[in-house]
């Protein structure tokens, strides 16, 4: 019987080989559109065998405790799976960011858990390499998991837009003077200190509240100061960093497939992270640590301008060669894809019109965020456009038709000034007509005042997406 | 914990890192957000350590307050694996579904 057991003790190692093979080759085939699918299911496939892997070794040393283990299995996969099912496309961005905030939490629950047990009597307290590690692989994974629990829920609400408190509206402030830099700065090293410290004190209860609390403050000032265009970006940073924070509980447990799969999406979480930076020709240290957008400018608008109705634009869709749609977060907001996707229909069919559309790398609240809205409405994937490939075809554009996009569509972000400056945009102003559809004249996430709205050649049609959508498409259907 | 396990895990953090950054260079924008979103899903992985930690936990190894801890990281980290691979499948049916019929 227990050359059963060293044998099968032996597979452990080799079982979780095996996931960390199923995680790389999941990764590696999401980034390639006809394998994704395949590669989302080796990923699930990879975390499976890691279970049982687990649960199995678990059995082996002295047996599983079914019933508690179960449970929890149980109640997370039904919560999860609830959620994923219930949540509407739109709200997706902010999914993310929260499942993003429950691994984190995990991980330093995980952390939390291991050093109480020193902390209560029962557990022996180890000596040595093996204490140095356990106290810095925990303060670590404390520090990351706590600090992306936070930063995720921040970054949830922010998403949002703000929190309905007893029916009131509360918006998700930004605030973020400069002098919370080198409190950031310093919070980071006096964590570092107090690790250090309870490694000569692993009883010390004090030393592990204390890292708690200001890894949650860190979370929290961390993106607190970040105006929501950079919103992906920290979504991305975030999820790099929940990757992180599993890989150092990984070294609590010396746990090879904690370690790996870890590391794993810390590093592919960076790197895409930096992707997305690079789309909005911004630096990542520019998105962290200078605060921009989002407040206090919106007092500042002066000037009007009249809106058009859909009668009016129906008439300048007649007669429209070709019409560029830019899609941005109103559309997601309306759900309005389905209504785009009638217009598009109604123009080819009726006037034979050609229409395409500009997809902006950071259009709406996540990368690809707009592709997505559009595969639901089944728009062809042929006629989406990345930006640098349809910018030269605005000159040759009817009309283009801007769809709740702001600070994509910003002239200001040529001039080389304000918090938008250097970010490409598409070129919506170079076409001959410009129809806007949006709310109202209020400026973008970036907080700028967009003059594409005041042109002469620009009609504003205001109000929700969805309902100027279906205005303008029986408006049409009328001609 | 010997030093020959702590160098061990060591390089395998590091192996994976520079895996990590080479796996993901060129993706075409449409799949940024199922990406991120799966990649998000095995970051849930911090299952294994909520698990291990709560077998350790629940037969006695440890108190009340640890087993209490655990039980939510189990939780936690299952809402995270389920609806991360659950929301990624949606994400990409749509896409993949798009795809075949231009095809067809």
């Amino acid at each position: 019987m227990s050359a059963l057991i060293n044998f099968m003790n032996d597979w452990i190692s080799v079982g979780y080989l095996l996931s960390a093979v199923l995680f790389i080759m999941g990764l590696k085939k999401l980034g390639h559109p006809r394998t994704a699918p395949r590669g989302n299911q080796l990923g699930a496939l990879g975390m499976l065998v890691a279970v049982v892997v687990t649960v199995a070794s678990m059995q082996l040393e002295g047996g599983a405790q079914w019933t508690l283990i179960i449970a929890g299995m149980a109640i997370g996969s039904l919560i999860g799976y609830w959620m994923a099912v219930r949540v509407e496309m739109t709200g997706m961005p902010e999914m993310v960011a929260l499942f993003n905030g429950f691994g984190g939490a995990a991980s330093a629950l995980v952390a939390l858990s291991e050093t109480m047990k020193y902390l209560e009597a029962g557990a022996s307290i180890p000596t040595g390499l093996e204490l140095t590690v356990t106290m810095v692989a925990a303060g670590l994974s404390a520090l990351v998991g706590w600090m992306t629990l936070t930063g995720s829920l921040l970054a949830m609400y922010k998403l949002k837009g703000g929190v309905e408190i007893f029916g009131k509206w509360i918006k998700t402030p930004t605030w973020g003077p400069t002098w919370l830099n080198p409190v950031k700065i310093m919070l980071l090293i006096s964590v570092a200190v107090l690790i250090i410290k309870s490694i000569s004190e692993p009883t010390n209860t004090d030393y592990l509240w204390a890292i708690i609390a200001i890894s949650c403050i860190l979370g929290i000032i961390l993106v607190l100061p970040i105006g929501g265009a950079d919103m992906p970006v920290v979504v991305s940073l975030l999820n790099s960093l929940s990757g992180i924070a599993a890989a150092f509980t990984g070294f609590i447990f010396s746990n090879s497939v904690l370690i790996v799969a870890g590391s794993l999406v810390g590093a592919s979480g960076i790197v895409l992270t930096f992707i997305m930076c690079k789309a909005m020709n911004r630096r990542l240290i520019d998105v962290l640590f200078k605060s921009f957008g989002g407040s206090g400018e919106k007092a500042d608008l002066t000037r009007t301008k009249v809106g058009s109705d859909a009668d009016e634009v129906a008439m300048m869709v007649d007669g429209a060669q070709k019409i560029i749609i830019i899609p941005g977060y109103g559309m997601a907001v309306s759900q309005c894809q389905h209504q785009v996707k009638e217009f598009a229909d109604l123009v080819a069919e009726k006037f034979d019109t050609e229409v395409k559309y500009a997809i902006h790398p950071v259009a709406g609240r996540m990368p690809g965020h707009m592709n997505v809205l559009l595969a639901e409405a089944n728009v062809p994937y042929e006629q989406l456009i990345e930006m640098d490939e349809i910018n030269s075809e605005f000159p040759d554009c009817d009309i283009a038709l801007v769809i709740g996009a702001n600070d994509t569509t910003n002239p200001a972000a040529r001039s080389g000034e304000g918090p938008l400056a250097g970010m490409p945009i598409i070129d919506v102003d170079a076409a001959r007509t410009v129809v806007i559809i949006k709310r109202s004249l209020s400026v973008g996430y970036a907080g700028v005042d967009n003059d594409l709205f005041y042109m002469d050649k620009t009609m504003m049609l205001f109000g929700d997406g969805k309902k100027m959508m279906t205005q303008l498409n029986n408006a049409i259907k009328e001609i | 914990m010997t030093p020959e396990l702590l160098i061990g895990s060591i390089t395998l953090l590091v192996l994976a890192i520079f895996l990590g950054v080479e796996l993901i260079t060129k993706v075409p924008a449409t799949l940024h957000t199922p990406l991120m979103s799966g990649a998000n899903a095995i970051s849930g992985i911090s299952i294994v350590g909520a698990l291990i930690g709560a077998n350790v936990a629940y037969a006695g190894g440890s108190t009340v307050t640890s087993g209490i801890l655990s039980f939510v990281a189990v939780v936690l980290a299952m809402i995270n694996v389920v609806g991360g691979f659950a929301v990624t499948n949606r994400m990409l049916n749509m896409i993949a579904g798009k795809k075949r019929k231009r095809g067809a």
